[in-house]
């Protein structure tokens, strides 16, 4: 049960939601872009630099010791958080573009070649779909992608029918960012694993939201990023399965990722430090652990029911608009709602409402396929967080009525 | 014909009157609607200056050693502003253009229209009024 006490309680921990923005006090509904910190990730940042700050992985003295030690620590609670089989399979990144990138240019090395195929979905972000098309390039395999209806649910039959022996990799999202689809990617691993066919799945917007369990899901690469889940920006997770992790190339070369140096030859080091070349973003991964600690001390399953219930009280609400129309209206869906305001661009509303103090995201959201599909220039996404309210909900909607007046 | 700095006073005193957001809104979504719009056959893909969340069309014409600037946009506020940059340099010389700073912007409060993360190719499009001014300019000169 959820209550008001709740609610107030969690706000209270998240500062910038106690400001206001022109004059106004903030509606922060861009939380699928990147969520608000709370006070306890903030903090722990500001302790790494005055008690821990040192180079990890190196020194033998104390600072250095202790950084280490936080730093992996770090590494067992971001385990944890998706029940990885072992924290050696968690590698630290930048964030999930730098996941998939590490993915894709080891794939375009090392496993795929010409007359090869991989596929993506037609709702996937940029950041999964651009790094494929350079790893096919590299390697002249075919790009293929997964047609999805007009509701933004996937066509999974027909593709998963055409799966074979061509196919090497399947790199698909587990939350559309545009649309809010949850995508059944259990059923996709399952399929593909039965063919041998390995899946990536980019879990940007499903980690913040939902539990995720990389056994249960069975994905043999997941990547996520902190700054949508209470965490700093310039973190995120590549995990993988630890037989892939072993035989894919390094991505980047550099200190830390080596085992032996000569000018004949380096040996690399064991994962997860092969993938983690040169200094880490120490406080943020450290901060990044914090939010996990964060999340967890209230309870994923929590913030998950929390934001249904948003996500159904904002559909109820917002429909009560005359001429808007929602893009992406799949039965399973994340708490976003996407939508076009009939006779206005996006763009001016979402100028009219940053005036009232109602952050929301306008354009195509990096997804240009996905509105090339729609056939609209961009959407207007609220995306909602656990401590969001429906009181914002109902100054949303009564900005949409204003901006419409305006605008019409 | 007044000159740019007359026609940029003229608007900071026009946008003097609005006493909040609302009305300075009010006022640039009317401009946007009143636009005389670009001819079709002008609003081409070479003409799109190239922004991320709205699309603006702009062409530019020489008559008599001066500038007329037309334009259009599928956004009502981003066209509205357009309205404002082109009361103030169209029909002006190319020297008078190219030297134009344009500070009324700043002063009426839409300077947050200049920031790059808005991306709304407003930038983009005083960068190309400007430059192609100063083009004709030199190859006058």
């Amino acid at each position: 049960m959820i209550t008001e006490e709740n609610i107030t309680h969690w706000r209270s921990q998240f500062p910038i939601l106690q400001t206001q923005v022109n004059g106004k006090p903030l509606v922060y509904f861009d939380n699928a872009a990147s969520s608000q910190k709370p006070q306890r990730v903030i903090d722990s940042i500001v302790h790494y630099y005055t008690r821990l700050n040192s180079n990890v992985h190196r020194g033998v003295h104390t600072l250095s010791q202790k950084a280490t030690d936080a730093y992996e620590e770090a590494r067992t609670a971001l385990a944890g958080f998706i029940n990885a089989p072992e924290k050696e399979c968690v590698i630290f990144t930048k964030g999930t573009t730098d996941s998939i990138n590490t993915v894709a240019s080891g794939f375009s090395q090392a496993f795929l070649k010409a007359g090869d195929e991989m596929w993506i979905s037609a709702m996937e972000h940029h950041s999964n779909i651009v790094p494929w098309q350079m790893a096919c390039e590299r390697s002249g395999a075919k790009l293929r992608i997964i047609p999805m209806d007009d509701t933004g649910t996937l066509l999974t039959e027909s593709f998963l029918n055409e799966l074979g022996a061509k196919t090497k990799l399947i790199a698909i999202t587990h939350v559309s960012n545009s649309l809010g689809t949850v995508n059944p990617v259990k059923e996709i691993i399952a399929k593909a694993h039965s063919l041998g066919i390995p899946v990536l799945v980019d879990g940007a917007q499903a980690a913040p939201h939902m539990k995720v369990d990389v056994v249960d899901l069975d994905c043999d690469f997941y990547c996520f990023s902190g700054h949508k889940m209470y965490a700093p920006t310039g973190t995120g997770v590549l995990y993988g399965k630890r037989e892939w992790l072993e035989k894919l190339p390094p991505y980047q070369g550099g200190g830390d990722m080596i085992e032996t140096v000569s000018f004949e030859h380096t040996s690399y080091n064991v994962i997860p430090f092969k993938f983690e070349a040169g200094t880490p973003n120490i406080e943020g991964v450290i901060a990044f652990s914090e939010a996990v600690k964060f999340i967890q001390d209230i309870g994923i399953e929590t913030i998950h029911a929390r934001e249904a219930q948003l996500l159904a009280y904002a559909n109820k609400k917002l429909a009560e608009i005359e001429g808007i129309r929602f893009i992406g209206t799949a039965k399973e869906k994340s708490a976003v709602v996407s939508f076009l305001l009939d006779g206005s661009h996006p763009y001016d509303v979402g100028i009219l409402l940053d005036k009232m103090g109602i952050a929301v995201r306008t354009g195509h959201h990096c997804t240009q396929p996905v509105m090339d599909f729609f056939k609209i220039p961009g959407t207007i996404r609220a995306s909602f967080a656990f401590y969001n309210t429906e009181t914002e909900i109902d100054l949303l909607a009564q900005g949409l009525e204003k901006a419409k007046r305006m605008l019409l | 014909m007044s000159s740019i700095a007359e026609l940029e006073n003229e608007i900071r005193e026009d946008f003097s009157l609005f006493e909040d957001w609302e009305e300075r809104y009010n006022y640039i979504i009317d401009l946007g609607k009143d636009l005389p719009l670009i001819e079709s056959s002008k609003k081409t893909e070479e003409r799109i200056i190239k922004g991320c969340q709205s699309r603006v069309w702009l062409n530019a014409e020489l008559r008599e050693g001066k500038v007329y600037f037309t334009a259009d946009s599928d956004a009502v506020i981003t066209k509205g502003i357009i309205a404002l940059l082109i009361r103030v340099l169209s029909g002006h010389k190319a020297e008078e253009i190219a030297r134009a700073e344009l500070h009324f912007i700043d002063d009426i409060g839409l300077k947050e229209h200049l920031s790059p993360t808005r991306s709304n190719g407003l930038v983009s499009m005083i960068n190309y009024m400007k430059n192609y001014a100063a083009r004709y300019a030199e190859s006058n000169a």
